[in-house]
């Protein structure tokens, strides 16, 4: 495939939307050209045939490994006793016991 | 003082242990050089002066109290360093981010506690390209390191500021992660042996996520028997993440003792992908050179296909993206991190989208979107799963080379440059990312299919740096999953016949 993919700025203002990126026109265009060129790049996938490829999402053959939804206690490493005091200490803006947020509901205008 | 900046892990170590330097000592020449050497070369973001010399004082108390050495670690008394992209329950972990300049982690990675009970003593964290997203170390947030063989060219990176401080010998042994060769292309650059070992070795537990499915954290040392010795302190099963493979809760992790044992009959594979028109003189000519090392060693070198090497970088850059997106989802403004400010009619999606257009640098927010774009409706199939499916045939390539079924070529490991040229100027590549994109063409590969493989010291391009001066180029290794000690072997027997790994920069410090 020659030249660039076309990524229109309606498109780019979408997905930077659901990136939650607040950017300026200027850097949205700036997008538009860098993601058109890497995804003329990548079309090259397309010379392949890929009929009856299983998709590998990950190497090997692990399987999900669950732990107990149950508190951490004493048996475990001191990362799992991570208290609400160590969470409310990393939030930038708290009032404990409560994280800060903007309004929520309603209209979320133009993001 | 002893001079310890020029010993290797294993020679501090053991020079500790004897009692012939001190903990403190060893740390003082590691915070003296950074002091110099760092001024021009910038590796570091963060240095521990205070904490590491109380460390190291406390290893130097114990071994006066009767405790032996063996009973500290094996690390007992090296001074390391850290990429900033591994959570230490002190300091700052950043990400070479702003989104992050200011967080501090309540906790230690795994690789981290573990390096610290073997011993070891932290006296900084590096720079990286901004959540380990470049090539260069140019796409930091705070500044970019320099390349101790030439300070107007790039370290490499991600993990750039690891090597430069390595390379430097302001360390003797660093710890990186490669998602897609931010270990091995950086230490290529440097004169330096990286490794991104097999996926699920290295517990991934408080390594700031970039692409889950790909990042390893590994080591990059001077030598062979160094990241041989650090991957088996590192290594291991780890409850706390769910990708760490439960069959090595038993597994052997002395990765030293058989390293001088040449593998008999060795069967290495050149593929034929990787002599390309693209490799440098330097590159080409070091390939050869190394094949004339291991055919002079006795060992076999055959040339293999690998027909899918060349689409490793165009499904790497839809994979990595589209699982980045969704791990950085993570920085909202609220939870920690940078949060923007906002006004009393400002909506919660305006502190989310401003606070991260305010915190991530442009390639963090490009791939973020590049992500999203590949994950969102109507373009999931033609993207995010044609790559997956790309992914499979890459894996297959390299099962079949390592088969050793009738009439497959059976190689123990097969060989490759890692890069395809040596160190390029600061600034040089940064208008064009896929430029960029390719110093990952030979790497990208072991990260997708999940092996590890290893990068040394493959030779230099002699005066191709600016003043004349050499570069190093490096040389990979990669092995079938979970075969380290074999890899690590066959390795060591290029560095015991080629010794390039004893050249040091002219770095003044």
């Amino acid at each position: 495939m020659s030249g660039v993919a076309n990524i229109t700025m309606e498109s780019v203002r979408r997905v930077a939307h659901l990136s939650r990126l607040a950017l300026t026109d200027g850097q949205l265009a700036a997008c538009a050209d860098r993601l058109g060129a890497v995804l003329s790049y990548v079309d090259r996938l397309k010379e392949l045939d890929l009929g009856g490829v299983e998709p590998m999402a990950h190497p090997g053959g692990a399987t999900n490994r669950l732990q107990a939804d149950e508190p951490a206690g004493e048996s475990t490493g001191p990362e799992r006793r991570l208290g609400p005091e160590a969470l409310m200490r990393m939030a930038p803006a708290s009032m404990p016991p409560f994280v800060k947020v903007p309004k929520v509901l309603g209209d979320e205008g133009v993001a | 003082m002893a001079d310890t900046a020029s010993m290797t892990v294993r020679e501090l170590a053991g020079a500790v242990a004897s009692r012939a330097v001190s903990a403190v000592e060893a740390a003082r020449v590691s915070l003296d050089r950074i002091a110099s050497a760092d001024r021009s070369l910038r590796a570091y973001l963060q240095v521990f002066e205070e904490r590491a010399l109380a460390r190291a004082s406390e290893i130097d108390r114990r071994l006066a109290g009767g405790e032996s050495a063996a009973s500290i670690g094996p690390l007992a008394g090296v001074p390391v360093a850290l990429k900033d992209n591994l959570c230490t329950g002190y300091g700052r972990t950043t990400c070479g981010s702003r989104i992050l300049e200011k967080y501090e982690s309540p906790f230690s990675a795994t690789v981290v506690r573990r390096l610290e009970a073997a011993g070891a003593v932290v006296v900084g964290k590096t720079n990286l390209d901004e959540f380990a997203m470049g090539s260069s170390c140019e796409n930091s947030a705070f500044h970019c390191t320099h390349n101790p063989w030439d300070v107007t060219r790039a370290p490499g990176g991600s993990s750039g500021g690891s090597a430069a401080a390595v390379a430097a010998r302001t360390v003797p042994l660093a710890l990186g992660s490669d998602t897609g060769g931010s270990i091995r292309q950086p230490a290529s650059l440097t004169n330096l042996v990286g490794l991104k070992p097999t996926y699920g070795r290295v517990s991934r537990f408080g390594l700031v996520a970039f692409a889950s499915s790909l990042d390893q954290v590994g080591p990059l040392a001077r030598t062979v028997g160094d990241a041989a010795l650090a991957l088996g302190v590192i290594a291991g099963f780890d409850e706390q993440d769910s990708t760490s493979l439960e069959a090595l809760r038993q597994g052997d992790l002395d990765f030293v003792r058989d390293l001088e044992r040449p593998v008999a009959g060795l069967r290495l594979g050149v593929p034929r992908q990787a002599r390309s028109p693209q490799n440098h003189p330097a590159v080409a000519a070091a390939l050869e050179a190394s094949i004339g090392v291991y055919r002079g060693l006795g060992a076999e070198v055959v040339e293999i296909d690998l027909p899918h090497l060349a689409y490793g970088i165009a499904a790497y850059y839809i994979v990595a993206p589209a699982e980045a997106s969704s791990n950085l989802a993570r920085f909202d403004g609220i939870r920690y991190g940078r949060r923007a400010e906002t006004g009393p009619g400002d909506h919660l999606m305006a502190l989310y989208s401003r606070s991260r257009a305010e915190g991530f640098g442009p390639e963090v927010q490009r791939r973020i979107m590049l992500g999203t774009y590949v994950l969102s409706s109507g373009y999931y199939d033609a993207y995010y799963l044609t790559a997956l499916r790309a992914r499979r045939l890459i894996k297959r390539d390299f099962d079949g080379a390592f088969s050793a079924e009738e009439g497959m070529p059976g190689v123990h490991a097969v060989l490759m440059p890692t890069t395809a040229g040596p160190a390029f100027k600061i600034g040089e590549k940064t208008s064009d990312p896929l430029a960029m994109y390719l110093e990952d063409i030979y790497t990208v590969t072991a990260n997708l299919a999940g092996i590890p493989a290893v990068s040394i010291p493959g030779g230099f391009a002699e005066k191709a740096g600016t003043d004349g001066q050499d570069l190093p180029v490096g040389m990979q290794l990669l092995g079938p999953a979970f075969d380290e000690a074999r890899l690590l072997r066959i390795a060591r027997m290029h560095e015991a016949a080629t010794r390039w790994h004893e050249r040091a920069p002219g770095v003044r410090g």
